[in-house]
């Protein structure tokens, strides 16, 4: 098991006119997005292995007849490639045109509207609507279906296939829980299921919600969602296990609507399980504490104001520290706080209890 | 982390999650990565589908890892340091440990040599019921890598052997040569987001933070200097699960609770309650009102991580920050002001306005964190400690030029059996953990919707042969008995877990796992043995 050592070949080619030399592993499309030449792209995603189902990518390369899609093309020495040209520009109009044609088109409802990378390239692309008259397709009608998990719903009016979610739930996530079935405008993605009785192997990650490019898999029970415009994102650390995967907590009307992440920050980079993603509504919980409450003549918990309860607090204490001594108070801090509130708890137990019983739930 | 401590000089993960993938051996064990730690069981799967490494996974459940795994050892509970103990004597034996290592950056490995001498894999099947075979091909797999990393979490430490599991883990990384290298270490995978940083603020009884001693007297006047006072106990206080038997014998009168539930979380559950009920006054701090709140005399609500700011360190030591994205809900306050009001209330001058002047504070006191600042975080994306000055980049992993205590300590284990095993009235072995649909006591995941429907209920998962000798079908409803109390569950039938073992969480109050569990403690760690009890299954 000796370390593989990796020796870097370069190569150089002519992308729209610019010379570039980059390492002769890469595709043609990562070659222009280091010289930063932008491609339209739509099933390519930066975190998974290119796919090439969309054809948006095209370019074309000299002394190649054909276009070829650069997500999955190897650039190669001395390749000469042209990346807008009229005739690109056509054949990417017209790609996207089939995708519209069986896409719904009535953005304004989508929480996507706004943040979509499809009505983006829609508009780009100069796509009115009367255009897809050209095409006579009937949309199929989809009686829905349970997804992988009940936790996420799966529009298939709105997928457009390009297989980022089968991707991502194969390659990054190991499972292999969906899959793409049927074929032609009847082609939808399903979990895979061994058989009737045994489950999809989902782990309801909801990795291939993140990925879905037009929001054909959206969260079943989330809360209220805000449009991208409104939505203000607060780059946080996760509040459950260790791993300390950074997300960011989507915010509409000072209320957290829902968790999003970006591809390339923190140990995670982009990716989260379960609770990290779907774990937020407890936050606005109609259950949550929202005022002090201290315990009455009858023995009952009752609301009452700040002052009241703290000063109630600092009395009993410095009482029973007085009549007992110091090591009769004890304290437990939370490995949920931050460090800054762990540092001034047992700053408080230590320098104003007294004591050092002081402890929190490590080894639990 | 006691057994960290005592060996290396420092209790945490000794390498880095993104280092994980680049190891030729990864061996894992007491940790159940898919549902505890996802994002880290990715990695390793990733690194596994590649071939670039392979995987040991050493559990008594099968675990979703085995399927990935080159080899599992299926331990029974409770005897990991003969598993442990006995791949050392077969690397030993084959002559595959890293002698000039052992040489240059190790003590007491004579001892450790002849400790293991008798643990032979024949020997070492009979106690654990790993096939010797097994045993043999891991060690030398072990033994002829260059890069092993062992990962770890509860399942190890969560006995009362717990201590002595880490060691033995510590050694058997030593004599391989295994720390202070790149995408090697012994790696503690911690299960809550900041129970390192928790750690590292001196929340615990003997140590100022930085885990610096209290019995110290330049620490100790150090820490009255800053804080402005004339002095400071010396006395290391009480842990967690000696501050409850505290409370029945008068000696603790009055605790505060901050966003804990040991009333759901602690062993022996039952007494806890009762114990918390004696105090003369209880304060607790949450979010929610707790099974543990309902016993207090004041209820103080606290602000979640959405509407604070602050930082956490987590598992790799890596100090990142929380962002405020909504305001307190109700009149709630973040902690830290309300632990600052009580402080000034007792008449204390603490001052504070917001947390970043804290974090100097802490940046002064405690010398791993003095290089981190608020800009540095935001810059770099967190930095993982020690970081001892603002041009220093951070550490990835610990131990590259030595042992903070200087040498490492090889310690000569011997086997234990657990503290309570199963006989004739309790025939079967409780062992308890998480899933990944839930955290801890449940009071987040639980009213979340979505979490609640992928997981509503609790479930005792019990093996088929098991359940054809009581008659149970999947659901039934059992009662299930310890010594210290009982409690009512589903079954859940499946070949996770082995013949005469059974398994269940702490996350769901209905059915509180933790009034069976045994609050015997591990003697360095004071740590429960949650991993082993012996329990009885009734029909209900």
């Amino acid at each position: 098991m000796s370390i593989m050592v990796k020796t870097e070949k370069k190569v150089t080619l002519i992308i729209d006119g610019q010379k570039i030399t980059v390492p002769d592993t890469i595709t043609i499309l990562e070659a222009a997005q280091k010289a930063g030449i932008r491609i339209p792209t739509l099933c390519y995603h930066p975190a998974l292995a290119a796919i090439g189902s969309c054809r948006i990518c095209i370019v074309e390369i000299e002394g190649v007849d054909r276009p070829a899609t650069a997500c999955n093309t190897e650039a190669l020495e001395g390749m000469k490639v042209t990346t807008r040209s009229e005739r690109l520009f056509d054949l990417r109009r017209e790609v996207i045109k089939m995708i519209l044609a069986h896409h719904p088109l009535n953005c304004s409802p989508c929480p996507e509207n706004g943040d979509c990378e499809l009505q983006d390239l829609a508009y780009e692309y100069d796509l009115a609507a009367m255009d897809f008259n050209d095409y006579h397709i009937q949309t199929e009608g989809f009686p829905w279906k349970p997804f992988s998990t009940p936790i996420l719903d799966y529009h298939p009016r709105r997928c457009i296939l390009c297989g980022r979610c089968v991707k991502v739930c194969s390659e990054i996530r190991g499972l292999g829980a969906i899959t793409m079935s049927g074929s032609g405008a009847k082609a939808v993605i399903q979990p895979v299921m061994a058989d009737e009785q045994t489950p999809s192997l989902c782990i309801s990650c909801g990795e291939c919600m993140r990925v879905c490019p037009v929001n054909a898999i959206e969260e079943t029970m989330g809360g209220i969602k805000g449009k991208p415009w409104e939505t203000k994102r607060v780059q946080t650390t996760c509040g459950y296990c260790g791993v300390g995967c950074q997300l960011d907590l989507n915010v509409v009307n000072n209320q957290v609507v829902g968790v999003t992440t970006r591809d390339d920050v923190g140990v995670n980079k982009g990716r989260l399980c379960s609770k990290g993603r779907f774990g937020y509504t407890f936050i606005h919980s109609e259950d949550r504490l929202r005022r002090p409450l201290v315990r009455n003549e009858e023995g009952k918990l009752e609301e009452t104001t700040w002052t009241r309860a703290l000063m109630k607090v600092a009395r009993e204490f410095k009482r029973i520290k007085k009549e007992h001594g110091p090591d009769s108070l004890g304290g437990l801090s939370s490995a949920r706080c931050t460090n800054e509130e762990n540092y001034l708890f047992q700053r408080l137990i230590r320098q104003v209890f007294g004591t050092n019983n002081v402890d929190h739930c490590a080894r639990l | 982390m006691a057994g960290l401590a005592t060996v290396f000089g420092s209790g945490a993960m000794t390498n880095s999650i993104d280092e994980i993938e680049h190891a030729d051996v990864i061996l894992i064990t007491g940790t159940n990565t898919t549902e505890n730690h996802p994002v880290i069981a990715q990695r390793i799967k990733r690194a596994v589908e590649r071939g670039t490494a392979r995987l040991v996974v050493a559990d008594p459940r099968r675990i979703d890892l085995v399927n990935q795994a080159n080899y599992w050892l299926r331990q029974k509970p409770g005897t990991d340091v003969a598993w442990l103990n006995s791949l050392m004597h077969w690397i030993i034996k084959k002559d595959l440990h890293a002698r000039e290592y052992i040489d240059r950056r190790c003590e007491g490995f004579e001892e450790l040599a002849a400790e293991v001498e008798k643990y032979t894999p024949e020997y070492a099947e009979k106690i654990t019921g790993i096939p010797a075979e097994d045993l043999k091909a891991v060690a030398e797999l072990i033994g002829k890598a260059d890069r092993t990393t062992f990962l770890y979490a509860m399942g190890i430490t969560q006995h009362t052997t717990g201590t002595n599991n880490v060691k033995s883990m510590a050694n058997l990384a030593m004599i391989t040569g295994n720390v202070g290298r790149y995408a090697t270490g012994v790696n503690p995978l911690r299960g809550q987001n900041n129970v390192q940083g928790a750690c590292d603020m001196g929340a615990l009884p003997n140590v100022f933070p930085g885990y610096q001693l209290v019995t110290d007297p330049k620490v100790r006047k150090k820490f009255s200097e800053v804080w402005g006072v004339a002095s400071l106990s010396d006395k290391p206080g009480l842990t967690m699960t000696q501050m409850m038997p505290g409370i029945g014998q008068g000696e603790i009168k009055g605790m505060y609770i901050m966003g804990e539930n040991p009333v759901l979380s602690d062993p022996n559950a039952g007494h806890v309650e009762t114990a918390l009920q004696e105090l003369d006054f209880l304060v607790v701090q949450d979010i929610f009102l707790t099974e543990t709140a309902r016993l207090a005399d004041v209820v103080l609500p606290a602000a979640s991580y959405a509407e604070k700011d602050g930082t956490f360190t987590n598992t790799e030591r890596r100090v990142q920050k929380v962002r405020a994205a909504i305001d307190p809900v109700g009149i709630s306050f973040p902690d830290w002001r309300i632990i600052q009001r009580i402080a000034r209330l007792m008449g204390a001058q603490i001052n504070f306005s917001t947390p970043e002047q804290i974090f100097n504070e802490i940046r002064r006191t405690t010398p791993s964190y003095a290089g981190i600042t608020y800009t540095r975080i935001e810059r770099e994306g967190g930095l993982q400690w020690p970081c001892p000055d603002i041009d220093h980049p951070g550490t990835m992993y610990l131990h590259k030029d030595g042992f903070k205590r200087g040498k490492g300590l090889l310690t000569a284990i011997s086997y234990k059996p657990s503290a309570e095993l199963p006989d004739k009235d309790y025939p079967l072995l409780l062992t308890t953990g998480r899933m990944q649909f839930h955290y801890h006591t449940g009071t987040m995941t639980r009213r979340c919707k979505s979490l609640s429907t992928l997981a509503p209920e609790p479930l005792l998962d019990i093996n088929p042969q098991n359940a054809l000798e009581l008659g149970l079908s999947d659901g039934d409803l059992v009662k299930l008995f310890s010594r210290r109390g009982n409690i009512k569950i589903k079954v859940n039938i499946n070949h996770s877990v082995d013949e005469g073992v059974v398994f269940s969480t702490f996350h769901f109050h209905e059915s509180p796992i933790n009034r069976l569990t045994n609050d015997v403690l591990d003697p360095v760690a004071k740590i429960p043995e949650y991993k082993v009890c012996a329990v009885r299954v009734e029909k209900a």
